[in-house]
């Protein structure tokens, strides 16, 4: 599974999706969406709220509710589309959420041992894992998500992917709704734990950006991916002008029939 | 003849108000008989079933032990360094020795409630008195277990738990039946006494058998700032199981609790409420139950709290997981005030695993049993029994084995 990225250089590919269609109650969420990720490599998902951006990364997970229509998707050169969630995860994906469930009676600490000692690790993993993104340890005697403030929900979810140890790291806006303070403190986590790993990560105003190096950016507009390029330039034209830019961008529109023409931001 | 011989007479036949009327004349009034053993020395199949149920056989561990088989009484000892402070009998032992008890019994709980009161009284089988000496704080939890060894056998204890003033205690009870058994029928009469200032934890773990009923009769009586916690296990199948305990918060700031764990299997039909009753200035009460329905099991989840003086408090909450489309949960929370600015609440949850928990924990990498195991293990949580931790770690351990063994 090699693929060309988009310098040129041959890279094993981590992820590909291709001609992603998928449905959630019937509703069309995402349609024809294409998508590679190669190894090593960070790449950053742009889009307005409600164009599939949560969407892309559940269906990469494999939530039954997000119902495959067409396409496929590939992890590590396997075909994954029809895997249960728990399967592609022991493939080496690891995802936070943006409204993880609360469970009552599951305490975090009980999560993070399991993640630990799956990967061979010893329980003192844990409390090592909880100082490096600052978590008080009376935090993992808490039920999980349960009244936790949006902070607590980011950090708790970064601390349980870092816990994962997974190749491919899918990170649903770990920025978002996280004060000044604990944006840097996640921001260089995030940034320490993806260093030789691959990444999707979601971000809506782009403030992770400030502490993790990305390779690549997409802009999902209205349930597919329309154009790509070179992170801070795309979000430096987005933060400016808006989404609007994008819909009046020709390949965004459909206008033209080569896409690579964008990449030149 | 007494006057509760003959009320127990009359009522021979009156049926519970709640749950499967039994013929109490079905079981067997032959046990074996037991002499006097200290717990380790016991079979080893009676020592793993009562340690199934919280007991533990070496006796340091335990400020005092009170262990029956069937109708004898086995064994009873307080340990050196307790003596003086609390005191453990058979019932009937501390019946001859204190002319007072008997304004204890038979107090709380009229004889003839129902069948199993009076069979209580007319086929008395001993039964536990304990009491925790004024002042007393006991460091090491009692424990007594009631054991069942002989098959299709009825067994009617009757305990007297008295807590005088000041002390404070922790009382572990196992109720257990012999791998042996199928069938049979335990009544367990209980009359607590919850002195001035006195805290009293009780836990009490059951694992019958599959053809087996079990009719507790509980009451509580609280006096001024004391503490009554009543925690209650019952994890694994039985015939049929029907108890209403009540606690009385007849002092001021009287504080009672009643926790509950129930994990229904097989054709188990559980019926178990809490009934706490304020009658004081200051009285709260809070009544806390978790169920868990697989297969064909029956859960009636009941609680009742009755506020009866203005400045009293209480909450009840209750929550079911029903496992299975053929098991049932029917949570039945009352509130009854008929006092001004008695403060009464309830909530009540019912319902099957969340598929978003699960899938989350499979994001994780869990599987789909191993996630939905630690839901179930999650939601039957022994931290709302506010157990010291040995304990406690005791009870994580029961509902560990419950959950494995079924998912």
């Amino acid at each position: 599974m090699i693929s060309n990225d988009w310098k040129g250089r041959k890279r094993w590919r981590m992820l590909k999706v291709s001609g992603l269609s998928v449905e959630v109650g019937g509703k069309r969420v995402l349609d024809d969406l294409n998508l590679e990720v190669p190894k090593g490599e960070v790449h950053v998902l742009f889009g307005p709220n409600g164009s599939g951006k949560s969407s892309l990364i559940m269906s990469i997970l494999g939530f039954p509710a997000y119902r495959v229509v067409s396409g496929k998707i590939w992890f590590k050169g396997k075909d994954i589309t029809h895997l249960p969630i728990n399967e592609r995860v022991k493939l080496g994906i690891g995802a936070s959420f943006q409204n993880p469930p609360a469970i009552r009676g599951v305490k975090l600490k009980d999560i993070l041992r399991s993640l630990v000692s799956a990967k061979g690790g010893e329980d003192s993993r844990v409390r090592e894992l909880a100082e490096t993104i600052s978590f008080p340890l009376e935090f993992m005697e808490r039920d999980i998500n349960l009244g936790f403030s949006g902070g607590e929900m980011k950090k708790s979810e970064v601390l349980q992917v870092l816990a994962q140890d997974a190749d491919f790291v899918m990170l649903d806006e770990p920025d978002s709704g996280v004060d000044v303070e604990n944006l840097q403190l996640i921001g260089r986590v995030i940034n320490k734990m993806l260093k030789g790993r691959s990444a999707l990560l979601i971000t809506h105003l782009g403030y992770i950006l400030h502490y993790v190096d990305a390779d690549m950016a997409h802009v999902l507009l209205d349930k597919t991916i329309v154009c790509s390029g070179n992170p801070s330039k795309i979000l430096s034209q987005i933060l400016n002008e808006g989404y609007a830019w994008c819909e009046k961008c020709p390949v965004a529109r459909k206008e033209l029939c080569k896409p690579e023409t964008n990449l030149q931001l | 003849m007494s006057s509760s011989k003959e009320r127990a007479l009359q009522a021979r036949d009156k049926p519970a108000a709640l749950g499967p009327d039994l013929d109490v004349g079905g079981y067997s009034r032959n046990p074996q008989d037991w002499s006097n053993c200290p717990v380790s020395y016991l079979p080893e199949d009676i020592v793993k079933r009562s340690s199934d149920v919280g007991i533990v056989p070496d006796e340091e561990e335990r400020a005092a032990t009170y262990f029956q088989i069937d109708h004898s009484v086995v064994f009873k000892a307080v340990q050196k360094m307790f003596e003086g402070k609390v005191e453990v009998l058979s019932t009937g032992e501390a019946l001859r020795k204190y002319e007072w008890l008997k304004d204890y019994w038979w107090n709380l709980i009229k004889v003839d409630i129902d069948k199993y009161t009076a069979s209580a009284e007319l086929n008395w089988d001993q039964g536990y008195f304990i009491r925790v000496l004024e002042g007393q704080k006991v460091t090491l939890p009692l424990q007594s277990c009631l054991f069942v060894s002989t098959d299709n056998l009825n067994q009617n204890v009757h305990n007297i738990i008295i807590a005088e003033e000041g002390s404070e205690v922790q009382i572990i009870t196992g109720c257990a039946a012999h791998s042996n058994v199928n069938r049979g029928l335990h009544v367990g009469v209980s009359e607590f006494y919850i002195k001035r200032n006195a805290k009293l934890t009780f836990t009490m773990v059951h694992d019958w058998a599959l053809n087996f009923d079990v009719r507790p009769r509980t009451a509580a009586l609280v006096e001024d700032n004391a503490t009554f916690i009543n925690n209650y296990l019952c994890l694994r199948p039985v015939k049929s199981l029907q108890m209403y305990p009540v606690a009385y918060c007849k002092g001021a700031n009287s504080r009672v609790r009643f926790n509950t764990i129930l994990y229904g299997s097989s054709d188990s039909h559980l019926d178990v409420g809490s009934n706490v009753v304020l009658q004081n200035n200051g009285s709260r009460g809070e009544v806390i139950s978790r169920a868990v329905a697989r297969d064909n099991a029956r859960i009636y989840a009941r609680g009742l709290l009755v506020g009866k003086h203005g400045n009293s408090k209480a909450h009840l909450e209750c929550r079911g997981l029903l496992l299975s489309d053929n098991a049932l949960i029917h949570a039945v929370p009352e509130l009854l005030a008929n006092t001004e600015g008695t403060e009464l609440s309830h909530e009540a949850a019912v319902g099957k695993i969340s598929e978003d928990q699960v899938q989350y924990l499979m994001a994780r990498g869990f599987s789909e049993a191993d996630a939905e195991a630690l839901i179930v293990r999650g939601f039957m949580d022994v931290n709302i029994l506010g157990l010291p931790e040995n304990l406690m770690e005791r009870m994580e351990k029961l509902v560990e084995t419950t959950t494995q063994r079924a998912l």
